[in-house]
């Protein structure tokens, strides 16, 4: 049962990713990149990590995409994306292989050397305590720290996707309503000289 | 057949090598990124399934940090995308090399 569970979402996330890769059409890239990170919560649940399972399908699938939803509105993405490359083929080649060796020059040296080596676990799993539960005792004593940086780091981060795209962040709001009415008495008096 | 750990690590390292390419190929901005998600994917399988081997959470931990940090680079980087085609209409690679300013 786990083995065909195992071997049917592999399929299918291998399938919708490289569907990603090779797209010519952002909006198909973006909805297979969507339902590839929802193929990943399987392996999730597969794991017995139920938590982070619906954490990925929320946060990923809910608020990620849906970022880059809102993103590609403004980059026109509904028409194929031409990607000015001299030699296709070459590029692909070229890619391909580097990619090869350095996967297979960074794992190499460390994929013989851990096997059967046991280690002690630092957080371990307790029989009988649900996976949320222990989610929440481990995030909540052993990495609280890290927990509570990285809920600084998701603020600076907002603020900062906030002001970039906003235009006219920098400036002051009350001082840019009176130059927008002044703006529209000048438009105004424009128009009436015309009339 | 029994579904193991190894069975676990080359699906990552396949994801990985999917994402890595990619990363290589593509010349448009948006598609890099959603690469670099693919790769951000492809480690937290690793991590999950390795802690589940030794009976560990951490593994665990690690992917909620990790999934954090891509939700705060996507805030960013889009907002830094936005930026860069209303100022030059394009998310090119290729508009990013000349240095004018």
């Amino acid at each position: 049962m786990e083995a065909i569970a195992f071997y049917l979402f592999s399929a299918l996330t291998i399938a919708m990713f490289t569907i990603v890769v090779v797209s010519d059409n952002a909006l198909y890239a973006m909805s297979a990149l969507a339902g590839g990170m929802i193929f990943i919560a399987g392996f999730f649940f597969l794991l017995d990590a139920e938590f982070l399972g619906v954490v990925q399908i929320i946060v990923y699938t809910g608020a990620v995409m849906a970022l880059y939803a809102f993103g590609m509105m403004f980059f026109d993405t509904t028409r194929a994306v031409k990607e000015n490359v001299e030699n296709k083929y070459v590029l692909n080649t070229l890619a391909g292989l580097a990619t090869v060796f350095a996967v297979v020059a960074v794992t190499a040296p460390f994929a013989g050397e851990h096997v059967g080596y046991v280690l002690e676990a630092v957080a371990p799993i307790i029989d009988g305590v649900g996976n949320s539960q222990m989610v929440g005792y481990v995030l909540f004593t052993k990495y609280l720290v890290p927990f509570e940086l990285a809920a600084i780091m998701l603020l600076v981060a907002m603020i900062a996707g906030i002001v970039l795209v906003s235009k006219t962040m920098d400036k002051n709001i009350t001082m840019l309503e009176a130059e927008v009415q002044e703006e529209a008495e000048k438009d105004y008096k424009k128009d009436k000289i015309w009339i | 057949m029994d579904i193991g750990l190894t069975h676990y690590l080359v699906l990552s390292t396949i994801l990985f090598s999917i994402g890595l390419y990619g990363v290589l190929k593509r010349k448009n901005l948006l598609l890099l990124f959603f690469s670099t998600e693919i790769m951000l994917n492809a480690v937290n399988i690793g991590l999950v399934a390795v802690g589940n081997h030794y009976g560990d959470l951490t593994g665990q931990m690690f992917a909620f940090f990790i999934i954090a940090v891509a939700a705060s680079e996507v805030a960013v980087g889009l907002g830094l995308l936005v930026l860069w085609y209303r100022k030059h209409q394009t998310i090119d690679l290729d508009s990013l090399q000349d240095m004018k300013g």
